[in-house]
């Protein structure tokens, strides 16, 4: 499930990053934020208004603000 | 022998309360420049061992990585890497972690070590990990990692001794230089997070203050009411809390000026030092209190953690004009000062987004317009109230914020559509977690601003006041001419040359007279007329009654109105200029900017004289 998919306050795994549809520099601070296959992550809020955008979510233990269309690329997992 | 101190850096990710701790270790004596060649800011103070051996110590740039992604970054790797020039390579590293996040945190920290520099790290902010139900073993991590970690908490000096007593040893004892290349970029994130869940002692649910603030602030509508809500509150507060301070201000300066008046025979010096200086800086220092009141809140939400937050609940707001929430932070720090403003865009990842942001940040009403705008809102706007707490005077002066805003929205809109042609726009960027700001942070910054504040009405403003004073009384008219001083002086004659030019935007010749030496700095356009005014007074009682009563008597309303809109738009200020050129690396955008504000300008005073006009203001 892609990451501005994920239902908010729900535990979850990044399972893949396409990094290919981000640009170079976007791919570059995900990365640096911490953001890779195998760690844990959680949607917590949505932005204001109807845009709903962008996303904040728990990565690691950090919380990190990206745009649904970067959220789109992550793919992600619910622990059951 | 004389031998150097040992030059210590601090450094780590953003948020690591590194600036906190470097405030903990060098305290007041802190020296602000920029790193050579670049306009970085770098943050240099003194510490010192038990012995009393001195140490000095640099802030830099909080930085995710050493592969950087920005100005800031770019400047930590180079210092950490001794590769920037006419700058010493550090002696030793101080790795800031927030004990928090250690699982994001680490990775950096494995890079910085393995670049063999003697390395001491702070293990920071434990009490806030505790707080939200972590423990973690310090010892277990130093054995990870193979240098000292010391547990730190900034904010109640807890632990500065023994980070010195290690960073002391460290020094003693060089470490072998490790191969920076040997692992990659996912090993070392594996091995970070190995380390980082091998040293918890024990994690408990914790009480998640952050997250529980969060759900309120970032709430998509409450959000956008509380947002709204703090910075009206804001501005009131510049323009209610200032009041007394600005009357003591005030008084003290008639007291001074009526001292002089009593002690020196009338003639040319004593006009010079009541009409010119006291007058002039006078005038300028009186608003000292709005100007801290304006940063008391930016150094606030900054500290707190909520600057990020309003970034978050204003992102689709910029994206609309084709920036993101990362230009909110400069452009609000812009309502205090552009030049900060200015320089916090090098935050900005893309460059396109970075420009639009320099070229749109003066439009953000400084704290330099507030002497104008509150010179004219005291003169011409009635002290009443239309509504409970809400005064005519303050929201004259919101909606004064509020064009500045639209004015820069719409340009920002052109700008990245035709300008700089940007595609799309980003926003990517860490929250950190909530905390009381600490007193001595908050009140060592503001002193830092009031200084550099007080040291331009000491310098530039006083000279400019000079200058003027003495353009405004040679040459002398001639007695019993009937002609008045200011028309018949330099000054005079010069503005002459300039009134046809602002006349049809509702201008009149002492407007155009303030026009000429407020391009120093706006704030000295209220200096301006309050030595024209001075000066033209038919005697020393007329000179020491406040401006505001002259210009209700002298302009109408729809010229004071448009003088208020002039001066939203007006780029009348050298420094930011300067800063411009510096940070965009030539003139072309300087020049841009400031041809493309005084067009807005122009036609803004326009528009508001005549609108004013046709209703019979």
């Amino acid at each position: 499930m892609q990451l501005d998919h994920l239902p908010l306050n729900r535990a979850a795994v990044i399972r893949a990053i396409d990094w290919d549809v981000l640009p170079d520099q976007e791919g570059h601070r995900l990365r640096s934020l911490g953001f890779e296959p195998g760690v844990a992550i959680e949607a917590l809020h949505k932005g204001i208004l109807m845009w709903r955008d962008p996303l904040a979510v728990r990565v690691g233990r950090m919380t990190v603000a990206l745009r649904t269309n970067v959220a789109a690329a992550i793919d992600c997992e619910l622990k059951t | 022998m004389t031998q150097m101190p040992p030059l210590v850096a601090l450094v780590g990710n953003p948020n690591a309360g590194k600036s906190a701790l470097f405030n903990a270790l060098t305290g007041a004596r802190q020296k602000i420049a920029n790193y050579p060649g670049v306009t970085v800011e770098r943050k240099s103070g003194r510490a010192t061992f038990d012995d009393g051996r001195p140490v000095e110590m640099i802030d830099l740039p909080g930085a995710y990585s050493l592969d950087p992604d920005s100005l800031d970054e770019a400047v930590t790797r180079d210092v950490v890497l001794g590769n920037l020039e006419g700058h010493r390579r550090p002696d030793a590293l101080v790795i800031v972690l927030d004990a928090g996040n250690l699982d994001n945190h680490l990775r950096f920290a494995l890079e910085l070590i393995a670049q063999g520099l003697p390395t001491v790290v702070a293990l920071n902010m434990v009490d806030l990990a505790e707080r939200d139900g972590l423990k973690l073993d310090a010892d277990k991590l130093s054995r990870a990692l193979g240098v000292p970690v010391i547990e730190t908490v900034a904010v109640r000096r807890r632990g500065l001794a023994p980070l010195m007593a290690e960073l002391e040893q460290a020094l003693k004892a060089p470490r072998p230089p490790g191969d920076p290349v040997a692992i990659s970029f996912g090993a070392q994130n594996q091995r970070a997070r190995d380390i980082a869940r091998s040293v918890i002692i024990s994690e408990t649910a914790g009480r998640q203050w952050t997250r529980r603030m969060d759900s309120v602030l970032l709430h998509p509508v409450g959000g956008v009411v509380i947002l709204l809500a703090l910075l009206f509150l804001m501005f009131q507060a510049v323009y209610g809390w200032s009041e007394a301070p600005i009357g003591w201000i005030e008084s003290g300066f008639a007291l001074l000026s009526d001292a002089i008046t009593g002690a020196l025979p009338d003639g040319l010096f004593r006009s010079f030092l009541t009409d010119g200086v006291i007058a002039g800086v006078g005038s300028v220092i009186v608003f000292l209190p709005q100007i801290l009141i304006l940063f008391l809140f930016i150094l606030l939400l900054e500290a707190s953690g909520y600057m990020t937050r309003a970034a978050f609940v204003m992102d689709r707001v910029m994206a609309a004009v084709g920036l993101s929430g990362h230009s909110f932070i400069p452009l609000l720090s812009s309502f205090a000062c552009a030049i900060p403003g200015i320089m916090a865009t090098r935050t900005i990842m893309d460059q396109k987004e970075r420009l639009a942001t320099i070229l749109i940040a003066p439009l953000m009403t400084c704290s330099a317009r507030l002497p104008v705008y509150t010179v004219i809102i005291g003169a011409f706007i009635p002290a009443t109230t239309v509504g409970p707490g809400i005064g005519l005077q303050g929201l004259v002066l919101f909606g004064l914020y509020i064009s500045g805003i639209l004015g820069a929205m719409l340009a920002a809109s052109v700008i990245q559509r035709f300008v700089t042609q940007s595609q799309t726009s980003s926003f990517l960027i860490e929250m950190p977690r909530y905390q009381w700001p600490r007193l001595n942070d908050i009140a060592l910054g503001l002193w830092q601003r009031a200084w550099v504040f007080l040291r331009r009405a000491g310098t530039i403003i006083f000279a400019a006041t000079i200058i003027l004073w003495a353009l405004l009384s040679f040459p002398k008219a001639p007695e019993g001419s009937g002609v008045s001083q200011v028309e018949y002086s330099v000054a005079g004659r010069i503005a002459d040359g300039l009134e046809p030019i602002v006349r049809p935007i509702g201008f009149n010749h002492d407007i155009a007279l303030a026009l000429i030496p407020a391009m120093a700095a706006r704030e000295v356009a209220v200096s301006a007329l309050a030595t024209v005014y001075a000066i033209d007074a038919a005697d020393d009682e007329a000179a020491a009654t406040s401006l505001g009563p002259k210009l209700a008597a002298d302009w109408s309303l729809a010229t004071a109105l448009a003088f208020l809109a002039w001066f939203v738009f007006a780029p009348q200020c050298i420094s930011t200029i300067a800063v411009t050129r510096r940070e965009t690396n030539g003139w072309k955008w300087p020049i841009f900017m400031v041809t493309y504000l005084f067009a807005l300008a122009y036609a803004a005073a326009g528009i508001t004289y005549w609108t004013a006009r046709s209703f019979g203001l």
